[in-house]
């Protein structure tokens, strides 16, 4: 359901400021904080960080609050470089955010005060920690493996170069859920729409050469909500960290549903 | 950890970056709830063509007074929007348009297309009014 507004106990409030001592070059990061043990509400504070020793990503400016500042600061983070899609998060400046990893974006390249947020629309456990429980299980709901009905082969199931191909702008998603967290259709109904996502691995599963239940995973798409709440916003191949293209392969499963009518 | 209250939702819509995709997205939207006002403006015109010469004067007053070429105004820029961004939708329903480059080409098309159009079309209206065609 569209809800503008946030709910009373989720509007975040001004917060702290940590000041740096002793630093010529100051970038500001405005965080996002949200502390369970409390019944207050979220709020924002602001972080002076020396720009002269700080490493060149969001993530490391973030590592760096963390072990130096205020140690309390939570977020999520693994392989710093871009393959466990641990670190996303809404980043950007007063004129808004987009959603992506921390670990691949640089600070230098955000004018003004860095603004860091959870992934937007998702309930939040601790600061820029979202919960993720209600993304994974509709991931699972797409029974991400090979399903087949024929004999086992003596042999592997083979793949040649061109349908291995197909899997091409796939394969590389990270499950990181900036996309789903970007799409406002995912906003107002992810309790029932699978969001770009995991419509981008049911795709994937659908496009598999060695895969052998594509009508069983159409029939289980075909539903006005599950699929069809995408609207071409865009917003989802506009945000990718990988630089997929979710709504391309939302439109193909679309297509591939016609055409299955015809 | 606490339970006593339910886990905050993360801000949205007020913190996220408009890409013009985005935009041109909700406008379509709203151009189509336009068109139905438009259409209800339509109905009006057309009752009181059948109504007879009053009712029809009366009609005409309102269509050339300025709240009514206001109307007339958002109502063709809405049609005219609403007409190329649905163009827009069948290409993307035929799988074409999905590239990067290609959407935002195709939505900076989309308004200069719907602002050229419109243009012409008051343009011409006025030139046939003024009987210069």
């Amino acid at each position: 359901m569209v809800q503008l507004r946030l709910p009373q106990n989720s509007r975040p409030l001004k917060g702290k400021t940590y000041r740096v001592k002793n630093a010529t070059h100051i970038k500001r990061f405005r965080i996002y904080r949200y502390d369970p043990d409390t019944d207050d509400n979220p709020r924002v504070d602001t972080y002076e960080v020396d720009r002269d020793h700080c490493g060149p990503r969001v993530l490391d400016a973030l590592i760096k609050i963390k072990n130096e500042i205020d140690p309390t600061l939570t977020f999520r983070r693994s392989c710093r470089e871009g393959v466990c899609g641990s670190c996303a998060m809404n980043i950007g400046n007063g004129a808004g955010g987009t959603n992506t990893l921390a670990c691949t974006t640089g600070w230098e390249d955000i004018k003004g005060d860095v603004r860091i947020y959870p992934l937007p629309h998702m309930p939040v456990v601790k600061d820029l920690v979202p919960d993720l429980t209600h993304f994974y299980a509709q991931y699972a709901s797409i029974e991400p493996w090979i399903k087949t009905s024929s004999p086992l082969p003596s042999r592997e199931r083979k793949q040649s170069p061109e349908e291995r191909a197909r899997l091409d702008g796939l394969w590389e998603c990270v499950l990181c859920a900036s996309c789903s967290t970007s799409c406002p259709s995912y906003w107002w109904n992810s309790d029932r729409y699978l969001g770009p996502a995991v419509l981008l691995q049911a795709y994937r599963w659908i496009s598999d050469s060695r895969d052998e239940a594509t009508g069983e995973r159409l029939d289980a798409l075909e539903d006005p909500f599950k699929l069809y709440r995408c609207h071409t916003i865009l917003n989802c191949t506009n945000t990718c960290p990988k630089e997929l293209n979710p709504a391309k392969a939302i439109s193909e499963i679309k297509r591939l549903i016609a055409k299955r009518e015809l | 950890m606490n339970n006593s209250r339910s886990m905050p939702l993360s801000p949205h819509i007020a913190i996220y970056r408009w890409p013009l995709s985005m935009t041109l997205s909700i406008l379509h939207r709203i151009s189509g709830v336009v068109l139905y006002s438009g259409a209800l403006g339509l109905v009006y015109w057309l009752v009181a063509l059948a109504e007879g010469p009053n009712a029809f004067a009366t009609a005409g007053w309102f269509f050339h007074s300025w709240i009514g070429q206001v109307f007339l105004c958002l109502w063709s820029l809405a049609f005219f929007y609403h007409l190329l961004t649905g163009i827009r939708h069948l290409a993307w329903d035929s799988g074409w348009g999905f590239e990067r480059r290609a959407y935002y080409f195709s939505g900076w098309l989309v308004v200069l297309g719907t602002v050229g159009l419109t243009a012409a079309t008051w343009i011409f209206g006025w030139l046939i009014v003024g009987g210069v065609l």
